[in-house]
């Protein structure tokens, strides 16, 4: 029995009081079919004890039909009946696990060329990406593919998993000089700060639960250990206050409740808050929840605001604090993924959700796609599944907004076909467009002016001035 | 503030299930909550409760009854209704109910076909339903890895697991055309200890089956049938036992497995899970019919 079972048998309440606190991190695999990546979320399932008699006996029947005929850990994860005789991963999968230090969810994408989206899809929520690299073969066109994806959905940590070093002899060699190829290439691509590269065998276990005694030169964590006490606490803004109003509770006649998420910053009772894009203000009165009002609420909480005044709020408006105003804008430059085999037209209107409010918008013009493959920019005039472009985005209405490197949820869309209903692209705000403020520049006001307006709409937004250009 | 401002994993799930329940709520017409009385609905709709509170719940809970469920359940379930004050919706298939389907006779998937599928679509297509709240939870099978929290259904309601939309961030789309509908699962993202724990955390109510205590039970094709009620055949060699047992899940009665077990308290029920190395489904008889079965039952409608 181990330490944590005799924890569990002997003193239960102690054990989930611990438990009680353990954090969420949410990561993603992303690896070709080749590099092990069923194997090694295989391993994690099955070294952290969370799979189950019945499923073990399930994969060793489902062992017996494959060739090699070993016992096969990839089994526990490839998912639907149809892609498992085809032996694939077809789509993003969530798997869970925990220890006593975290709750894990896992978004386990495919690495096949044409499943792009996936992988967009998978890291838009994760706090942390796993690349596998076969340390046979080096840095591959998937590595910087991956990569790249995990870039533009700005993944604030990065492991690098140096898979199947079993193959290589642990050799010391072909760790350092892939990890040189790596630093390189990710400097180039300005991929995330914090990056760490791991040489490990999912097959054989080393260095992912436990230390492996065939690489004594390695110093660095295992890869659970990575999982288990990689710093995310920091990785939210908890200054500038932003929430998306979602439902406006009418419990009663007296009762007006804003319903939301709050996206990012911290809210107090007694604070003055500006609804935006009415820039009208109040004061917040009461933060309701059913467990009890509270004195403040912050980023990631669900809660429902009761504001001093009576003013009028709708789904889609932005609620934010007085002195930490956002921008808004109509007319930004954006990354978009493309996810339809209907390829996107410019000037078409679309379905643009963002937050809390759904808009129409159309896309006017291409500035470049990036071949994932290569990395390189090329000119655009349509967009095609799995496809990446910058470009121009303009809405019909105007929104607050924030950077999506800045605010996820401030900065972050999907697009919507409006015949199909279909979900067919996610795109990301880089910032207001530069083509947009170039007619401005020939301004009716002296500069000074502007500048004053700027300086009073922000210090003083319940004078409610009108912004000038 | 800076060391107070962390949410724990459970207040993590809950704010994120409470941020789903309240965007059906904004965007869908016609709204229903599934309520099959077991743990799973006994936390959405605890997390429903929190997120309209002060309000009553701004949709009604619909039980298909497949009239084989445990009667301790259907004492519970209008208990709760009455607790809480909420709109409960009973359906039961009335052609399988007129034709007595038995599943005692018919087999578990007959009778799970008629009574629960098709019920399920009849109820669905009588009251329009344009968003549909479900408990099911990702870990509990390996179909259900790849569900959506919005999944969406066509005219038949069936699933299409080629076809999905693609789901990023926590922007869902609501968008359906005239009787197509949205299946929504707000506990996507917990796990059966999660469950457990937040009951206990919570004082959530939940049926004392799931409790241990000495019911009577007779042991059919190894698995350990409860007896209910005078409706279940006793076989020639079966004997009916008075034994410690509880369930790990609940459905229709001849088709759930109790198990042996003295766990009484919520801790003992969560020990008892973690040390013994079953998953839950095992004891439920759906499952096993054949390898991918409930990727089939989910395509035919099946939630």
């Amino acid at each position: 029995m181990s330490i944590i079972e005799t924890k569990i048998a002997t003193d239960i309440e102690s054990y989930l009081r611990e438990h009680e606190n353990k954090q969420l991190l949410r990561f993603i695999t992303c690896g070709s079919v080749d590099d092990g990546k069923s194997t090694l979320i295989g391993r994690l399932l099955h070294d952290s004890k969370m799979i189950f008699e019945d499923q073990l006996a399930a994969i060793k029947k489902d062992s017996k039909k494959s060739v090699d005929g070993e016992f096969d850990l990839s089994l526990l994860v490839d998912g639907l009946q149809s892609e498992r005789e085809q032996g694939i991963t077809i789509d993003v999968a969530y798997r869970y696990f925990t220890t006593d230090k975290r709750k894990f969810i896992i978004a386990d994408t495919p690495g096949h060329e044409e499943y792009t989206r996936n992988m967009a899809t998978g890291a838009s929520t994760a706090d942390l990406a796993i690349i596998l690299i076969d340390a046979r073969h080096g840095i591959g066109t998937q590595t910087k593919r991956h990569s790249f994806i995990a870039k533009l959905l700005e993944i604030k940590h990065v492991v690098v998993a140096i898979n199947k070093m079993d193959l290589v002899g642990f050799s010391q060699e072909v760790y350092e000089e892939i990890s040189r190829d790596y630093l390189a290439f990710a400097k180039e691509l300005g991929l995330s700060k914090d990056i760490r590269l791991i040489p490990l065998s999912a097959l054989k276990g080393d260095n992912v639960v436990d230390r492996s005694l065939k690489s004594p030169w390695y110093k660095g964590d295992t890869l659970l250990h990575v999982l288990e006490n990689i710093e995310i606490a920091n990785d939210r803004d908890l200054v500038n206050f932003r929430l998306p109003v979602q439902y406006v509770n009418r419990a009663n006649l007296d009762f007006r409740g804003f319903c939301g998420t709050i996206s990012s910053g911290i809210i107090e009772v007694g604070d003055s808050i500006t609804v935006l894009p009415s820039n009208k203000s109040s004061k917040v009165k009461e933060i309701v929840t059913y467990d009890g009002s509270l004195e403040y609420a912050y980023a990631q909480q669900a809660i429902t605001l009761i504001l001093e005044d009576e003013i009028d709020i709708s789904r889609g408006d932005v609620l934010v604090k007085s002195d930490e105003l956002p921008d808004s804008g109509d007319t930004f430059d954006v990354n978009i993924v493309w996810m339809s085999e209907e390829p996107l037209k410019k000037q078409k209107e679309y379905f643009i959700k963002r937050a809390s409010i759904l808009s129409v918008g159309t896309i006017e013009s291409f500035y470049y796609k990036t071949d994932v493959n290569t990395l390189e920019r090329q000119s655009a005039s349509t967009l095609n599944l799995n496809e990446i472009a910058h470009a121009k985005l303009e809405l019909q209405s105007s929104i607050a907004y924030d950077s999506y490197s800045k605010n996820k949820a401030m900065g972050s869309f999907i697009i919507i076909d409006r015949i199909t209903n279909n979900t067919v692209g996610a795109g990301m705000i880089v910032q207001k467009s530069q083509d947009a403020l170039k007619p401005n520049k020939a301004s009716e006001f002296p500069e000074f002016e502007v500048e004053l307006n700027a300086l009073i709409r922000k210090h003083f937004p319940h004078w409610q001035s009108r912004e000038i250009f | 503030m800076l060391d107070t401002t962390r949410l724990t994993h459970l207040k993590q799930l809950e704010a994120e299930s409470i941020h789903i329940l309240r965007e059906v709520v904004a965007e869908f017409d016609n709204p229903v909550m599934m309520y099959s009385v077991g743990k799973d609905s006994a936390v959405m709709l605890h997390l429903a409760l929190k997120a309209f509170f002060p309000a009553k719940l701004p949709f009604p809970l619909l039980h298909v009854d497949t009239k084989w469920k445990f009667k301790e359940m259907i004492e519970f379930r209008d208990k709760r209704a009455k607790e809480e004050g909420f709109e409960l919706l009973v359906h039961s298939n009335p052609e399988g109910v007129e034709k007595n389907i038995n599943p005692f006779v018919h087999g578990s998937a007959v009778h799970t076909d008629i009574m629960k599928t098709e019920g399920l679509k009849q109820a669905l297509n009588k009251y329009k339903f344009d968003a549909v709240f479900g408990g099911a939870r990702r870990d509990e099978e390996k179909s259900r890895a790849k569900e959506r929290i919005y999944s969406f259904r066509d005219k038949n309601h069936r699933w299409d697991p080629k076809n999905q939309r693609p789901e990023l961030w926590n922007l869902y789309n609501a968008r359906t055309h005239k009787g197509e509908s949205i299946r929504v699962f707000p506990l996507s993202n917990w796990t059966e200890l999660d469950i457990w724990q937040y009951i206990y955390l919570e004082h959530i109510p939940i049926v004392p089956l799931y409790f241990a205590k000495k019911r009577p039970v007779v042991q059919k094709d190894g698995v350990k049938i409860m007896v209910d009620d005078e409706r279940m055949p006793i076989e020639e060699g079966e004997v009916i036992k008075e034994e410690m047992v509880r369930f790990r899940t609940l459905g229709c009665y001849p088709l759930t497995g109790a198990v042996e077990s003295s766990a009484q308290t919520l801790p003992e029920i969560i020990q008892e899970m973690l040390l013994t190395k079953t998953s839950e489904r095992q004891g439920r008889v759906i499952d096993s019919d054949s390898a991918g079965s409930m990727e089939k039952k989910k395509m035919e409608g099946y939630f």
